[in-house]
């Protein structure tokens, strides 16, 4: 499982290019930050207050008032600036920023994404999502395939919604898909799979790209 | 100059049962903690809360105390929270599941607005955050239907102010006039708060003379502040 998630995000790390503004959410999106190469330089948003994200402190160097939208102590790069929650969302609505990847419960063929609620589970709240997913110029979302063999890649989203039409691109241990007008293109189908498995483990009809791909593994 | 000292417990002794207030910070970063604590010594009811969290409960991140709103949710003044985020506080489900809190949620990027508009003199805000989804659907705070307009063939949603009795908001420094800046990632919604509620109280971590610091060094103006209470302390991990 860690090594399909880690196939996902080294993948995604690849749509990054030199100067994108990109906001990463909690969990696997958070792991596409180790692959980035060293030579595209990406600017990190964290929505609780900067453009300008670091890694994770040592041990006894945390700064208590440098926290990440997680509410964890992180560090800040060199041209962090640092700002109140209105920029930071004045940031992600007027599209200034890039790329934001986030994890899905469900993607409809149309881009429409469910990700913030289950109906009669524990509330949580949509913190920053919805805006993050209705401003970014790119959405992509990483996920595995299926949850527990249900398809999450669906003709119509069943759980609530947090946006309408908005997400671009899936990436899953079994390829890369673009969301279009004509609905949902395998651009990239991972070797492990075939193109039987992978529409078989998807709730919609997929189309395959006429120069469809290798998902490479590095 | 008018004198806006006050302790912490003399700053919320107007802070009534049934208020709504705002507080700023962001799951405990940037919070008021010298005010939560006099609010909970006070002991009103029935509030409700305004904030970007429900706050940290006690045990998070290692917290020897409960963080910010949490303060307040832990002692049962909280009857309704506004907010974006509540899951990293258990308090808030078992709440609702137990019918005595209810939780207005509020996209992060919307309730900053929405406050915003109170503090600016603006009669609402339209965002495209939020269409289609059960934030258009569900009533607002105060039980509104949620109006779509639409401008130039592209759907928004006209967000409300939102107002507060009392705005509890935390600074890294403050002058003795009240002007303020908040370091780093503490800005949150200190900034957007401070202005958006009839009574400004903000408690600060150092307070200046007034002209001891550059006037570049402040980003709020001290001209909303009402009450300033010293000794806000450095969290300590």
């Amino acid at each position: 499982m860690a090594d399909l998630k880690e196939r996902i995000a080294k993948r995604i790390a690849k749509e990054f290019k030199d100067g994108d503004f990109a906001n990463l959410g909690i969990g696997l999106p958070t792991m596409v930050a180790n692959y980035i190469p060293k030579e595209v330089d990406v600017v990190l948003h964290s929505e609780n207050g900067f453009a300008g994200l670091g890694g994770i402190p040592a041990a006894g160097e945390e700064d208590v008032d440098v926290v990440n939208a997680g509410g964890a102590y992180v560090t800040a790069i060199d041209r962090v600036c640092f700002f109140d929650s209105a920029v930071s969302f004045g940031l992600v609505r007027g599209g200034h920023l890039d790329i934001t990847v986030l994890g899905a419960m469900q993607v409809a063929e149309n881009g429409d994404l469910a990700n913030w609620i289950v109906p009669g589970a524990k509330v949580a709240g949509m913190g920053g999502a919805m805006d993050l997913v209705v401003g970014a110029k790119k959405v992509i979302i990483a996920m595995l395939h299926t949850q527990k063999g249900q398809h999450k890649i669906l003709d119509k989203c069943t759980l609530p919604l947090t946006a309408q039409k908005c997400v671009d691109m899936i990436v899953t241990e079994m390829g890369v898909m673009e969301v279009t007008s004509e609905g949902i293109v395998v651009t990239e189908l991972h070797p492990d799979y075939t193109k039987e498995d992978i529409q078989a483990a998807t709730g919609c009809k997929l189309t395959f790209a006429p120069d469809l791909k290798v998902m490479e593994e590095e | 100059m008018v004198n806006k000292f006050l302790t912490a417990d003399e700053a919320v002794a107007g802070v009534k049962d049934g208020m709504t207030i705002m507080v700023g910070g962001f799951l405990g970063t940037g919070s008021p903690e010298i005010l939560m604590d006099a609010l909970v010594r006070k002991g009103v009811k029935h509030l409700t809360v305004i904030g970007n969290d429900a706050g940290l409960p006690e045990g998070t991140y290692g917290a020897k105390t409960a963080r910010g709103i949490a303060k307040l949710v832990e002692a049962g003044m909280v009857d309704h929270i506004i907010a974006s985020h509540v899951g990293m506080n258990p308090m808030i489900a078992e709440g609702m599941n137990a019918g005595t809190l209810k939780c207005t949620l509020v996209p992060q990027g919307t309730l900053a607005e929405k406050i915003r508009a109170a503090n600016y003199g603006l009669g609402g805000v339209l965002t495209p955050t939020g269409v289609g989804t059960p934030v258009q659907d569900a009533e607002d705070e105060l039980g509104r239907k949620k109006q779509v307009l639409t401008i130039d063939g592209k759907e928004y949603l006209l967000e409300l102010p939102l107002k507060a009795d009392y705005a509890f908001v935390r600074a890294s420094v403050c002058d003795k006039f009240g002007n303020f800046k908040c370091a780093k990632a503490t800005k949150n919604f200190n900034y957007v708060m401070a202005g958006a509620a009839d009574q400004v109280v903000v408690a600060s971590e150092r307070v200046a003379e007034v002209g001891e610091l550059d006037a570049d060094d402040y980003d709020i103006p001290g001209v909303v502040v009402d009450i300033i209470v010293e000794g806000e302390a450095k969290w300590q991990i």
